[in-house]
């Protein structure tokens, strides 16, 4: 590369160029005006302007998720940097790459409590995977170079860039590396040998085994390795919120989502499996509940994850392996494939019989002849008008279970989240990062009345940028989740959990310059899906589904209890 | 179970801050932190002395690991090692204390590095436990003022860290 000088700000535009970036979801303010300018005459990436910096991490955050991509935001100093946290915070528990640049007041300016001036590395460190202050101007581009390596390598995760404003006016040399070393960041990426040879031969002989799969293979982009193995050895697969996708849904094999909200199949099996695979997965406490419950149950464990740090913290396992889990599993399906017997087929199919039984029980049945629309079925006719394909973000609650267990997806990146942080707010943003990386796509925004009133402000970026997303609200007039967790556990006291005052969402869309439509009969949902992505295909359309307001998500396991201890409807 | 933690870091702003804030944040304890850059001035050198179950240690050392800037990290009571520790003590120095405090300092190989009329200043090097000693062997009324550097550790002969 040349050796021309450059300003920071013109090293920051061409350091993202030299990344590949595409895309950079920001909004401009006082810090990074230089930067702005140098966006301005450049034409190698293409920025959108949000409303509200939140929603530019979101957007970059699905971006990502999305394509597998790093993410880039873009953010001035101060309240920008303050109202990017919660999407940073938000990326960071689901270890998503992201590289946030914020602006900083004049390095003389740094503690002098300027203008817009906040401890944006301070106020980001217990949320990201690393972050800088670039106090040189020539630091810059290798701090961008390491920013890029290490957001995207290992566990993944987001990295900020703090750059104060004279740093970004100061001129050097500009060169790009190729390629960094650091000597304090080696991630693991292939599994130990002997650790994997163990874990194969344990797989080889369970009798009641499950492959638990989490979020690290969609990000790992393991989808193809997982599916491959557990077909071979006939295995039943069960994911968390995160790694849906990373199985095919539809597939006989799948027992749908584990946890709190998910499958008698899944949750029974889980509990009495005698070899579990876990996959890129944390065992949290919204998936296993209780560990000491989860415990009782003598099984042996195997758990492959990037991350040591994931390994053995909430459930001591037998067989832990660190690496990259595509890498992982492919070794698994190449000595499970070359020895010289399989696992017992008359035990897999008694435990196949049983999770049949557990099948049966039918837990994600509800009423189909009600006169009122019931929010399952909304997505079941969005799964069918989609044919199953559709890109599908959400924001937190009631609704985010109800597309997850009711949309079956059969791809991995499909399925856009916000798992760890619970973020209000995440979907309709998110649905504008994924559109953006996949224009022509079908994108749809799964939401309630709380969590879009989060960021509605979005649609005028929407608007602005062109985005034809189809909003799916399942306006139940409750903050859902909350009115459940009151009835069942608050003896129905429902304490603040009814919005009442909500706008005219149809008005409000068509106010943005958008279609709104209003849906309050079971049988006009299919036609006003049909609509949205037939006639109304290149047009953000707001779908206000009036939903039985009643309507709890089952089965459910409380806070604290175990996985056999399901509420079931 | 009470651990002595040893890392390299990169000497780099904010670096203790890391550290400490990983402390804060997943709720692990700090018994004392000791940390300064050694004979490579790009490295800093810490000591956490930290308790906490099997379980604990194994995830503090874990999440120590996966901290970008830290470049090593060892548990130094998994093997044989040795702790030091500085401790510098004002003590009153009149009347009968002036001879007993020489005394107490001789005995536990301490040594007087400031004079004055009324007071004297002891440094002592040792264990935690022989610095808890010392104190506890003073009267209690003459000790006027006491710093401690915390524990600093390394390995026993051919146990080496060193990147």
């Amino acid at each position: 590369m040349a050796d021309t000088e450059l300003t920071g700000a013109e090293i920051v535009v061409r350091c993202l160029a030299a990344e590949g970036v595409e895309h950079v979801f920001g909004y401009p303010g006082g810090a990074v005006l230089d930067i702005y300018d140098a966006i301005y005459k450049q034409d190698k990436f293409k920025h959108i302007l949000v409303r509200h910096e939140q929603a530019a991490v979101h957007a970059a955050d699905a971006y990502s998720r999305s394509t597998g991509k790093v993410g880039v935001a873009l953010v001035t100093s101060g309240p920008g940097a303050t109202n990017a946290v919660t999407g940073i915070a938000t990326a960071y528990m689901d270890s998503i790459p992201l590289v946030v640049i914020t602006g900083q007041v004049p390095t003389a300016a740094i503690g002098m409590d300027a203008f817009q001036e906040v401890d944006t590395v301070g106020i980001t460190r217990p949320c990201v995977k690393h972050n800088f202050l670039v106090k040189d101007v020539k630091d810059l581009a290798d701090t961008l170079k390491k920013a890029f390596y290490i957001a995207s390598t290992g566990r993944p995760g987001p990295v900020v860039i703090d750059i104060p404003k004279d740093v970004t006016q100061h001129r050097c040399a500009f060169h790009y590396p190729e390629s960094i070393a650091m000597r304090s960041y080696n991630p693991t990426s292939k599994g130990h040998a002997g650790q994997i040879k163990r874990a194969a031969q344990m797989l080889l002989e369970a009798k009641r085994p499950v492959i638990y799969s989490g979020g690290g293979v969609i990000l790992a982009n393991a989808a193809e390795q997982l599916t491959e193995l557990a077909r071979q050895l006939g295995f039943p697969v069960t994911s968390t919120l995160m790694g849906l996708g990373g199985y095919p849904a539809p597939d006989p094999l799948f027992l749908g989502m584990l946890g709190m909200h998910g499958t008698i199949e899944a949750n029974m099996a889980m509990q009495h499996c005698d070899v579990l695979l876990a996959v890129g997965a944390r065992f949290d406490d919204r998936v296993i509940g209780n560990p000491k419950h989860f415990q009782k149950e003598a099984r042996k464990i195997i758990h492959i994850d990037v991350d040591p740090s994931s390994i053995s913290k909430r459930v001591k396992v037998d067989v832990p392996i660190v690496g990259d889990v595509g890498n992982v599993l492919a070794e698994f399906a190449k000595l499970t494939q070359a020895a010289d017997h399989g696992p017992d087929p008359e035990a897999l199919k008694a435990w196949r019989a049983q999770i049949e039984l557990w099948r049966a029980q039918d837990c994600m049945k509800y009423d189909h002849n009600a006169a009122v629309i019931k929010p399952q079925f909304v997505i079941e006719k969005l799964y069918e008008i989609t044919g199953g394909d559709a890109f599908v973000t959400s924001d937190v609650g009631q609704h985010q279970m109800w597309a997850a267990q009711y949309y079956k997806f059969a791809k991995p990146r499909r399925w856009i989240n916000s798992g760890g942080l619970g973020t209000m707010g995440f979907g309709l943003p998110a649905a504008m990062g994924v559109q953006m990386a996949h224009p022509g796509a079908p994108v749809a925004c799964i939401t309630g009345e709380g969590s879009i009133q989060m960021n509605i402000q979005e649609l005028a970026t929407c608007k602005q940028s062109d985005l034809p997303i189809k909003i799916v609200l399942l306006n139940n007039g409750y903050l859902g989740m909350v009115r459940q967790w009151q009835e069942f556990f608050y003896e129905e006291r429902y304490s603040e959990s009814y919005v009442a005052s909500l706008p005219d969402f149809v008005k409000l869309a068509e106010a943005y310059g958008h279609v709104g439509m209003r849906i309050d009969k079971p049988e006009d949902v299919e036609p006003a899906l049909r609509r949205a992505f037939g006639e109304y295909k290149d047009r953000l359309v707001f779908m206000n589904f009036l939903t039985d307001p009643r309507e709890n998500v089952y089965p459910m396991i409380p806070a604290g209890k175990g996985l056999s201890e399901m509420i079931l409807i | 179970m009470r651990h002595v933690i040893s890392l390299l870091m990169e000497n780099e702003a904010g670096a203790l801050s890391r550290v400490s804030g990983l402390f804060s944040s997943r709720g692990y304890n700090i018994e004392s932190l000791t940390v300064a850059p050694t004979e490579d001035a790009s490295l800093s050198r810490m000591t956490i002395v930290t308790r906490g179950s099997d379980e604990v240690i194994e995830q503090i050392t874990k999440q120590l690991n996966k901290l970008v800037d830290i470049v090593k990290v060892q548990d130094l009571t998994d093997g044989c090692h040795i702790e030091r520790e500085l401790m510098l003590v004002k003590v009153k120095a009149v009347g009968e204390f002036r001879e007993e405090m020489k005394r107490m300092a001789d005995i536990f190989r301490g040594r007087i590095i400031d004079v004055a009329d009324k007071t004297y200043t002891i440094e002592l090097t040792g264990p935690g436990v022989k610095l808890d000693a010392f104190i506890a062997a003073l009267e209690p009324s003459a000790i006027l003022e006491a710093v401690r550097t915390g524990a600093s550790g390394i390995g026993r002969g051919d146990r080496i860290m060193k990147i």
